[in-house]
């Protein structure tokens, strides 16, 4: 008998929790939910952080609102394990039932939740992530990214290189999706054969035996892609093994603002190439990069860019549309027209969703508060499309 | 490819291998005396880097924040055994692993809520700053001074193992614990001592690597992994057999990671050798321990049973 009550207290409880959920629904269409997704803890969870952080200022500033329409976000932790990603997705458009999710910070991720989210036409919005797939023959037009294809970060320091009149260089970079892409992308611009390309396991933290291969090869300048705690360790390591200075540092997504803080002195004069660097001109980029530091007391990060900017495009496209998602291709429409402000300047959609957008080559140097920081030094490639696009049958 | 090279690699070898000796050395006690797994020994590797960090920001001497680190670290440790992990010695290995996994995700929230998600600097002392010039290589100070630590320490924990009468109840609890339970030593006692032993030593390679590595949440589980090869290697319970195992790991990861590559470049096209060089250079040291597991389950280095 007194497993019977419980039985039916379990099931009381059940169905007063599917009651509320009911309830919610009929009264729906007040909050929108959105699913934002991003490495949030584990060593890389400073990226994932900053791109929250990012996005939320954007919201918090627009007074948490959307188009117009109030938004509650869900957080979700992909841990960068392609896995859990996937069955983050399965909840958020399962059990939360959100059309639109945001993030993804690393492009193994990334490409293992793409297709999942994508087939079931929830908006992907891609604020880091742009591995080459995406941008090709698999880009769907559900996805749309504020970030760039991962090898345009490379082809931009590639071209650089070339400029330079570097004659041996070598390559070094993760063993993973972006690692290959940020190689790629590299010799894209960057013709002469390379002296070396060295992979090392995603998991490696120190990088003795390499440093140690490159002192003995003397190269003209080294390519390095290094996310996160990675990038501190080796620029830090190239430091102790008495490389920097000697031996130029050519990066991608190495010396950001996340990064620069713990590599200070052993980052100096180091170049990168992206899209966006916190000294861009213009108002866009003045008012976030002061909100930014105003809100959270550091120098924002591309990754804060660039999800800030994923909020702006959302924004753009549901006020266009009176913040209504359910009518997809109207949806899909107005996202495609990328009518805001970007921080990064001009900004507009190729026919693969991915940015067509000016790629800059930043050096590290002191600010006028002594802040280890990224300067514009150049912009070689300007309304940069990525190398994918024609690969892609949307039109 | 030439004998300076080589010898460098050697020593890069050398310095990653004392470096998983302190981190396998304490696990392995642990592990071979109270029979208990702890996941969380990464754990103790990483509060050692945050605390050092942080003596460092309040002292600003890289002697004082080792000093300061290390006894700190003990206490977490014996903390941690008497308030958590207690009452699970007697449990068996699966709720170990599950607890002490735990315990693995609530140190990492600790410290990112105490200093953040992103990387923590520690500065490498002004001394050992260069590089020190080995036949005309360069080769960085600090990590000489790492070996040296290193072989200091294990030179220490040899002498206290061999030479002390704690050593011996250590060493006769590594042969037969209950044994030495039964002839009336104070078993919880000798393994909070093993226990704070073990964190000791995390925890100085916890601080010696802080200024190479990112001081970082979560910087504990990879090394734990390659501790963890290391003791299975060199066999369970055995502080011999961590050494050894150690210095092998370290030199075949190192080693392979150097010059596989360039094996496989002459020996296949230059496409294979990029694609397949560093996967079965990632993968040796995995190799190394299932061949050792074949030909001697026990490890190279097995406790002695009497």
């Amino acid at each position: 008998m007194k497993k019977h009550h419980r039985l039916m207290g379990v099931c009381i409880g059940a169905c007063m929790a599917l009651a509320t959920l009911a309830a919610a629904h009929a009264a729906g269409q007040e909050k929108l939910k959105i699913g934002f997704m991003a490495e949030l803890s584990g060593p890389q969870a400073a990226l994932g952080q900053d791109m929250y952080d990012g996005f939320m200022l954007y919201l918090d500033r627009n007074g948490g609102k959307l188009g117009g329409r109030e938004i509650s976000v869900v957080k979700a932790d992909s841990q960068l394990k392609p896995e859990v990603g996937v069955q983050l997705v399965e909840s958020l458009t399962g059990r939360d039932d959100v059309p639109i999710i945001v993030g993804v910070t690393f492009s193994n991720v990334m490409l293992a939740v793409h297709p999942r989210v994508t087939q079931k036409k929830v908006f992907l919005i891609g604020t880091n992530a742009g591995p080459s797939q995406l941008a090709g023959k698999a880009c769907s037009p559900y996805f749309f990214s504020t970030s760039w294809q991962n090898d345009q970060q490379a082809e931009v320091v590639g071209h650089y290189a070339a400029s330079k009149g570097y004659k041996r260089v070598i390559a070094m970079v993760p063993n993973y999706q972006s690692g290959f892409d940020f190689v790629t992308g590299f010799k894209r611009y960057y013709k002469a054969p390379l002296l070396d390309e060295i992979y090392t396991p995603l998991s490696q933290q120190d990088f003795s035996a390499e440093l140690t291969r490159i002192a003995a090869s003397k190269p003209d300048a080294v390519f390095v892609f290094y996310p996160g705690g990675l990038g501190v360790n080796f620029l830090r390591q190239y430091q102790q093994a008495g490389l920097l200075g000697r031996i130029p540092v050519l990066s991608a997504s190495t010396t950001d603002a996340i990064n620069l803080p713990a590599q200070r002195e052993s980052a100096l004069g180091v170049i990168t190439g992206t899209a966006w660097g916190p000294d861009l001109d213009n108002e866009a980029n003045r008012a976030f990069v002061a909100g930014f530091e105003k809100k959270y007391g550091r120098i924002p990060s591309h990754y804060a860019a660039q999800s800030y900017d994923g909020a702006q495009l959302l924004d753009s496209a549901l006020k266009k549309v009176g913040g209504r998602v359910e009518d997809k291709s109207v949806f899909m429409a107005a996202l495609r027209q990328a009518d805001f402000p970007s921080v990064r300047g001009a900004f507009r959609f190729g026919n693969n969703n991915f940015p067509v957008q000016d790629m800059h080559v930043f050096e590290v140097m002191k600010d006028a508060r002594g802040r280890v920081t990224l300067k514009t030094i150049a912009t070689p490639l300007k309304d940069h499309r990525d190398a994918y696009h024609a690969e892609c049958p949307m039109e | 490819m030439n004998a300076q090279l080589i010898a460098t690699q050697v020593l890069n070898g050398l310095q990653l291998g004392i470096l998983l000796f302190l981190m396998s050395a304490g696990l392995t006690l642990v592990f071979g005396i109270m029979n208990f797994v702890n996941l969380a020994h990464g754990s103790l590797y990483m509060m050692g880097a945050y605390l050092a960090a942080a003596m460092l920001g309040a002292f600003d001497s890289f002697l004082l924040a080792l000093l300061l680190a290390v006894p700190a670290t003990i206490l977490i440790g014996l903390a941690v055994d008497r308030l958590v992990l207690a009452g699970l010695y007697s449990r068996d290995h699966l709720d170990q692993v599950l607890a002490t996994f735990g315990l693995i995700l609530v140190f990492n929230e600790i410290v990112r809520f105490a200093w953040g998600p992103a990387p923590v600097y520690i500065n490498v002392p002004q001394v050992l700053s260069g590089t020190v010039d080995l036949f005309g290589f360069p080769y960085p100070a600090y990590r000489f001074a790492i070996i040296a630590v290193g072989l200091a320490a294990g030179l220490a924990l040899y002498a206290l193992i061999n030479r002390t009468r704690v050593g011996m109840l250590i060493r006769a609890g590594a042969a037969d614990a209950e044994m030495v339970g039964a002839m009336g030593v104070n078993i919880r006692l000798l393994n909070a001592l093993i226990f704070g032993l073990g964190a000791g030593l995390a925890g100085l390679a916890g601080v010696m690597a802080g200024p190479i590595l990112s001081v970082q949440p979560g910087m504990g589980e990879p090394v734990l992994v390659l501790t963890l090869v290391v003791i299975v290697t060199g066999g369970i319970g055995s502080i011999r057999g961590a050494f050894y195992g150690a210095l092998l790991v370290g030199l075949i990861d190192t080693l392979g990671r150097a010059f596989l590559p360039a094996v496989f470049d002459a020996l296949a096209s230059k496409a294979f050798a990029q694609a397949a060089g560093p996967a079965v250079a990632s993968m040796l040291i995995y190799l190394l321990m299932a061949l050792v597991l074949a030909m001697r389950p026990h490890g190279l280095f097995p406790v002695r049973h009497a």
